[in-house]
């Protein structure tokens, strides 16, 4: 007996075309997905709102402004210290690259981590002030003042609207919510400072009124 | 075990990693030449130098100065006849002499990355050595002839 098989064709060129026509939809689609996430992260987006901007800004100015980030933003050379903000305490000196000069360097003292026990020197593994040539001052500056001096590229260390973002989760920036026993915290969680941060961003980090 | 190098010999160290590295070098390798004045880093008397830098020995961890250099007064120099050293004895700095190991290791630092210090300088970098008998007169005019003493030294070679 003789057995013949029939292939169909048609069958054939119909699911061999839906197949490829799949395959294509399925990587043009991938590719989409991807331009936009990197599109996303490369770009934040930006949608002006001067109101939200300036309501977020007066939220981050509290926590700049407060000792856990303005002691190591001091608008002379020398630190600050305490809840009190007082000059820190023996004078170091912010020296060029803001880590100190000689043998009062920063990390002369502070230690990659807190040291234990009340008042001692709380540590990071990157302690330092701005550099001489690029201050960022937060002490003494009005809302208006501050909020023009981040976001001016001369001024905050050439930072684009993408490295402003990401400096939120700096090293440093995080340390303030880790300041060591008998230190007040900013007056905000990092989370509520960051939303607060990304929001005055990208709302058109609009400088509040005044002064 | 922790290995260290003080004063150009390696120790293996069985201790914890958070102790104090000046309880390491005073209890443990049995240099008593670094003090131990306020133990939180406020008053320069335990200052040694780790990789050059005149760090603080009573916060600083063992484990921080773990496969590190560290040098304490004994390593200063050889003969103790660093240009600090000599300039100390000649101005007869010390009173009780306390914290005049720590005074000698921070003034080494300055003098080794600024060969003609100010008085200025000078107040920028002992600021944080104290000395209760208050010889900060005779300190700074010490370093004034230490750095003297070092151009000297340089300038015969």
């Amino acid at each position: 007996m003789k057995h013949q098989i029939k292939i169909p064709v048609k069958a054939f060129a119909v699911v061999s075309v839906l197949l490829m026509t799949v395959g294509i939809m399925a990587f043009a689609l991938h590719s989409d997905d991807k331009k936009s996430k990197v599109h996303a992260s490369m770009l934040p987006v930006v949608k002006k709102d001067s109101i939200a901007s300036v309501k977020a800004f007066k939220q981050v100015y509290t926590v700049l402004t407060s000792a856990r980030c303005m002691n190591c933003h001091p608008s002379g050379n020398i630190p600050l210290q305490g809840d009190d903000s007082h000059l820190h305490t023996m004078s170091p000196q912010r020296g060029i690259d803001g880590k100190g000069v000689y043998a009062m360097k920063c990390s002369n003292c502070h230690q990659p981590t807190n040291t234990p026990g009340l008042h001692t020197p709380p540590g990071n593994p990157n302690w330092h002030l701005p550099p001489a040539n690029m201050k960022m001052v937060f002490q003494g500056r009005t809302p208006r003042q501050l909020a023009e001096q981040l976001i001016d590229p001369k001024q905050n260390g050439h930072k684009d609207l993408k490295k402003l973002i990401e400096h939120a989760d700096d090293g440093l920036v995080l340390s303030g919510w880790n300041p060591g026993e008998g230190r007040k915290l900013p007056p905000m969680s990092h989370a509520a400072f960051k939303k607060a941060w990304i929001t005055w961003l990208t709302t058109g980090a609009y400088a509040p009124k005044g002064k | 075990m922790i290995t260290i190098t003080v004063n150009g010999k390696q120790h293996q160290v069985d201790a914890d990693p958070n102790m104090p590295l000046l309880w390491v070098i005073r209890d443990v390798i049995g240099l008593t030449g670094t003090k131990y004045g306020c133990g939180v880093a406020q008053c320069g008397a335990c200052v040694v130098h780790l990789n050059g830098d005149a760090v603080r020995s009573c916060v600083t961890k063992l484990s921080r100065a773990a496969g590190q250099q560290v040098i304490t007064i004994e390593g200063l120099s050889e003969n103790n006849n660093h240009p600090a050293q000599v300039a100390w004895n000649e101005e007869n700095v010390p009173q009780c002499g306390y914290c005049h190991s720590g005074q000698i290791m921070s003034a080494a630092v300055l003098l080794k990355e600024n060969s003609n210090p100010s008085d200025a300088d000078i107040d920028s970098a002992m600021a944080g050595n104290i000395c209760r008998c208050g010889t900060y007169q005779r300190i700074r005019k010490a370093i004034h002839l230490a750095a003297e003493l070092q151009r000297k030294e340089a300038a015969s070679k």
